[in-house]
């Protein structure tokens, strides 16, 4: 099931173009923009049916806000618009390929502060720039279709860029493993760019920056490269999809049979109980709670990424309170 | 030679050093396989999984030198997840309890931990190289054990691991009895190094050719460094950031001067360019280059650099060197055999360094070349044929577009026909990478005429089961081959189980292949390891009864004479 609990304002800073919310009877394709990791399987195959819907889809949002450059997430779905919301909360999933589930809150509830607060002020997502970080972490069903969702988006793409629209390059979609470029080199180039940024002429991105990433309970650890990201949101989404199996047990495993393991009792627990928090370590060695700073300052200081239980980030909770107390609030825009 | 005693056999055998012929020595006839076996030191395993140690030591007991290769090659572009295995541990330890009077130990993707460098460095008295390929999992701890323990040391090679640095004092653990050292290679090290113990190791080693510093070693040192080893062959200058006052770079440049047997060159991780030029001395003398990660030197100043080495047999370069730039490479460097052109901008912005016009120019200009890897934007299938004419000899020929699915960007064509000519024209091509837009007619090229090719890697290509059928059938010495998103499924894997026999192992990563047909696989053919390796819960995997629709994230299988393995972690599973 997936309802939406949220204002307007947070849909034109915060959710970056790529993601998507998703709906079980697949109307549209929803985006997960919360701090617990809510297991979000992509669902390409919706793809297609999805722009037939999308004249009949209800709207929440700014009619301008339609953004055609986001087409260019690998393995995600056709291009949506931001603002793209459901104004009901649907039926539990029934028939949907791969089970996937996503709840879009940004509403802080409770003491925990919502990892979608804390980009409010400092996400650097604007309409013209595309998710970059679309990690291909995907299911293995979702990915059959990677090809034609690949070429779909190539495609669309290379449309785009003959009619002139402007993208940041460093928003280009990424897929998991390629380029074909040992992490070891990925990582030491970006420690020598990030030294010498202000001589480069004119070159758009750093390179990777990866970082591990582990998770309470989780059996292995994972890396992301932070610099396929460009806000809190994408990376969010990211780590979902990437841990989004060991939160929910029974998630899909190829997405296949998935939505019958599905209950809508553990989702709905986890929306409303989540206890995961992303947290960072940073140069200094200290933990802190993802989303305090602004996007370009954590990239730069995140040695590595945790994903922690609730209990666990307790400790950290309270200094995130105090500093998003003298966060300033954007207003609304109408 | 029936006639000879032993030992004559044994003589004649020593001249043969190479792993491929020795293997078919073993298998003319009983008495030959027990002389070579007894007389055997070197052995290469290309799967750490596919033997054990017991086994190796049943059958070459007087083993000096073991080369050991673990996780799949894609395992380096985060498609495998960390635990997977591959781990040296119980090697070390089997070989450590047989009292083996091992030598050398060259390790490549395998997770080494403190513990084994502690162990190894104890076990063999006469331990002399170590070599960390892609390694992980140890730390400068373990190091420390190697140079204290090991008396011998000859090499210490690190190359490209995930070295935990604890910034400790690993390089004054070398005893000052040592002075043995030939190779020291620590540039994958990212902390500060004890210089004064460095700059007494190295004065103290007459012996050492090879010196690769990190990026932690400050240009002045670098000068003292090359002062005490005027004899190095090959060196990794490390950052080699400047400015250095005047008088520190008039002093490197003297130091320079003096390196005259300096052939290799790497490193430059933040160099600035206009310090190159104290190397212009010396390059009249260079084979080997490596600016592959010197991010900050732009296209006119590696011209620079490169116009002076006219020797150049390998040159590791950015793309930030341009068409322009190959342009001089070729014209300069008649001797090159390997070129690695790697891409500045990963993020694909658009920025167009090199092209195919830059390949074509090196084609046409280095007649030598045999290997090349080569990152670019786009392609043409007129460009690959015209490098096929020119360049018949590639033994490995690896290109990578950094767009998947990109075709001739001339014609909008598949690339079918530029790959089909470097396949046809290359007889002896034996390493293949292919990116671009490709259909199924790739692959026919690919069996009809690859017949030496070895390892083929597929990215995004292909129509249906047909196009892996081709290279399954017509790749008679095909070895390695990994595949991710492309349409291949069920029945191109099944359709000819004992050709895995003649294989090491096959990759598919998100690919059409089923839960169904990996288990009917691993049923045909039990002298295979057919391991998936899931992201979500494994055993939801058994109880779905769907398992003909249920498509495999990621496949690896693998011939192996010892069966399953005991260490795998929970998210394998192997059928």
């Amino acid at each position: 099931m997936s309802y939406r609990l949220l204002s307007v304002d947070k849909e034109d800073l915060a959710t970056p173009p790529g993601l998507k919310e998703r709906n079980y009877l697949g109307l549209s394709d929803c985006s997960s923009v919360d701090s617990s990791t809510i297991p979000n399987v992509v669902v390409p195959e919706i793809e297609k049916s999805n722009l037939n819907f999308k004249a009949t889809e209800l709207r929440l949002g700014l009619p301008e806000s339609q953004s055609p450059e986001r087409e260019t997430d690998f393995g995600l779905l056709s291009p949506r618009t931001p603002d793209e919301k459901l104004l009901f909360p649907l039926l539990p999933c029934k028939d949907h390929a791969s089970g996937a589930t996503t709840v879009h809150k940004n509403v802080v509830s409770g003491n925990k502060r919502g990892f979608s607060d804390t980009w409010d002020e400092f996400s650097a997502v604007k309409g013209s720039v595309r998710p970059g970080g679309i990690n291909m972490m995907l299911s293995p069903k979702v990915t059959s279709n990677t090809k034609n969702d690949v070429k779909k988006c190539i495609q669309e793409e290379r449309s785009n860029a003959k009619s002139g629209l402007k993208h940041a390059p460093a928003a280009k979609a990424q897929v998991v493993g390629w380029p074909p470029i040992r992490s070891y080199r990925k990582n030491t180039m970006a420690s020598s760019t990030s030294k010498n940024t202000d001589e480069v002429d004119g070159k758009p991105g750093l390179g990777p920056l990866f970082v591990k990433v582990s998770m309470d309970g989780a059996p292995y650890l994972r890396k992301v490269d932070l610099r396929t990201y460009t806000s809190y949101p994408q990376l969010s989404s990211a780590l979902e999809k990437m841990f989004s199996c060991f939160t929910l047990g029974q998630c899909g495993l190829h997405g296949a049979q998935g939505r019958e393991r599905l209950s809508e009792i553990k989702l709905k627990d986890l929306l409303h109980g989540s206890e995961f928090v992303l947290t960072y370590e940073d140069k200094d060695g200290d933990w802190m709670l993802v989303g305090d700073v602004p996007w370009e300052i954590f990239t730069e200081t995140c040695r590595k990424l945790k994903i922690m239980t609730g209990s666990d980030s307790i400790g950290l909770a309270p200094r995130a309170m105090e500093k998003s107390k003298n966060k300033e609030r954007i207003p609304l825009r109408a | 030679m029936n006639y000879f005693p032993d030992e004559v056999i044994e003589h004649v055998f020593d001249f043969v050093t190479s792993q491929r012929d020795r293997n078919a020595i073993s298998l003319v006839c009983k008495s030959w396989y027990k002389i070579e076996r007894y007389s055997r030191q070197r052995v290469f395993i290309g799967n750490c999984y596919a033997i054990n140690p017991e086994r190796l030591l049943g059958r070459f007991p007087c083993l000096r030198s073991l080369t050991l290769k673990g996780k799949p090659h894609f395992a380096d572009f985060n498609l495998v997840p960390h635990e997977w295995g591959g781990f040296v541990q119980p090697w070390i330890e089997a070989l450590a309890r047989s009292r083996l009077g091992l030598e050398e130990l060259r390790l490549k993707r395998m997770v080494v931990t403190d513990v084994s460098l502690e162990l190894l460095s104890r076990s063999f008295p006469n331990f002399k190289s170590l070599v960390l390929v892609s390694c992980e999992g140890f730390t400068t701890d373990g190091l420390a054990s190697i140079a204290a323990n090991c008396r011998h040391l000859r090499d210490l090679d690190l190359q490209e691991n995930e070295i935990d640095d604890h910034r400790g004092q690993w390089l004054s653990c070398f005893p000052d009895t040592c002075t043995t050292l030939v190779t020291l290679n620590f540039a994958c090290l990212e902390g500060e190094t004890n210089l004064v113990a460095l700059e007494r190791l190295v004065a103290r080693s007459p012996n050492l050719k090879s010196l690769k510093l990190n990026r932690a070693v400050p240009l002045d040192a670098l000068a003292r460094l090359m002062v005490c080893a005027p004899q190095i062959v090959d060196l990794g200058v490390g950052s080699y950031e400047n400015d250095p006052d005047s008088e520190s770079y008039l002093k490197l440049q003297a130091a320079i001067k003096k390196c005259t047997s300096l052939k290799r060159l790497s490193g430059f991780l933040e160099a600035s360019p206009h310090c190159l030029s104290a190397f212009h001395p010396i390059c009249h003398n260079l084979t080997s280059l490596n600016l592959s990660y010197a991010a900050e030197i732009h296209g006119s100043h590696l011209i620079k650099l490169i116009q002076h080495c006219k020797k150049l047999q390998r040159l590791w370069i950015l793309d930030s060197i341009g068409d322009k730039g190959l342009a001089v490479v070729a014209s300069t460097c008649k001797e090159l055999q390997e070129l690695r052109v790697f891409p500045t901008d990963l993020l694909g912005g658009g920025n167009t360094a090199v092209t195919e016009d830059g390949l074509v120019a090196i084609s046409a200009g280095c007649p030598k070349l045999h290997s090349i890897l080569y990152f670019c934007q786009q392609m043409t299938n007129a460009a690959l044929i015209t490098v096929a004419k020119n360049c018949p000899n590639f033994i490995r020929f690896r290109l990578c577009i950094l767009e998947p699915n990109k075709p001739d960007h001339v014609t909008s064509q598949p690339l079918d026909e530029g790959f089909g000519a470097i396949v046809q024209a290359c007889k002896n091509l034996r390493r293949l990478s292919l990116s671009g837009l490709l259909t199924d007619q790739v692959f026919q090229y690919i069996g009809m005429y690859a017949t030496q090719l070895e390892m083929l890697s597929i990215a995004f290509a292909g129509d249906t089961d047909k196009g892996m059928l081709y290279v399954l059938n017509g790749c008679k010495k095909m070895r390695k081959l990994e595949i991710r998103d492309s349409p291949f499924g069920d029945t191109a894997l099944l359709a000819d189980v004992n050709k895995y026999q003649t294989m090491r192992s096959l990759w598919m990563s998100s690919c059409e292949v089923t839960l169904g047909g990996c288990k009917r696989l691993a049923q045909k053919a039990p002298w295979l390891n057919v391991e998936i390796i899931n992201e979500n819960d494994n055993n939801r995997m058994e109880e779905n009864g769907h398992e003909g629709r249920q498509k495999v994230d990621k496949l690896y299988l693998y011939r192996t004479v010892v069966g399953t393995r005991t260490d795998a972690p929970p998210f394998v599973w192997i059928l």
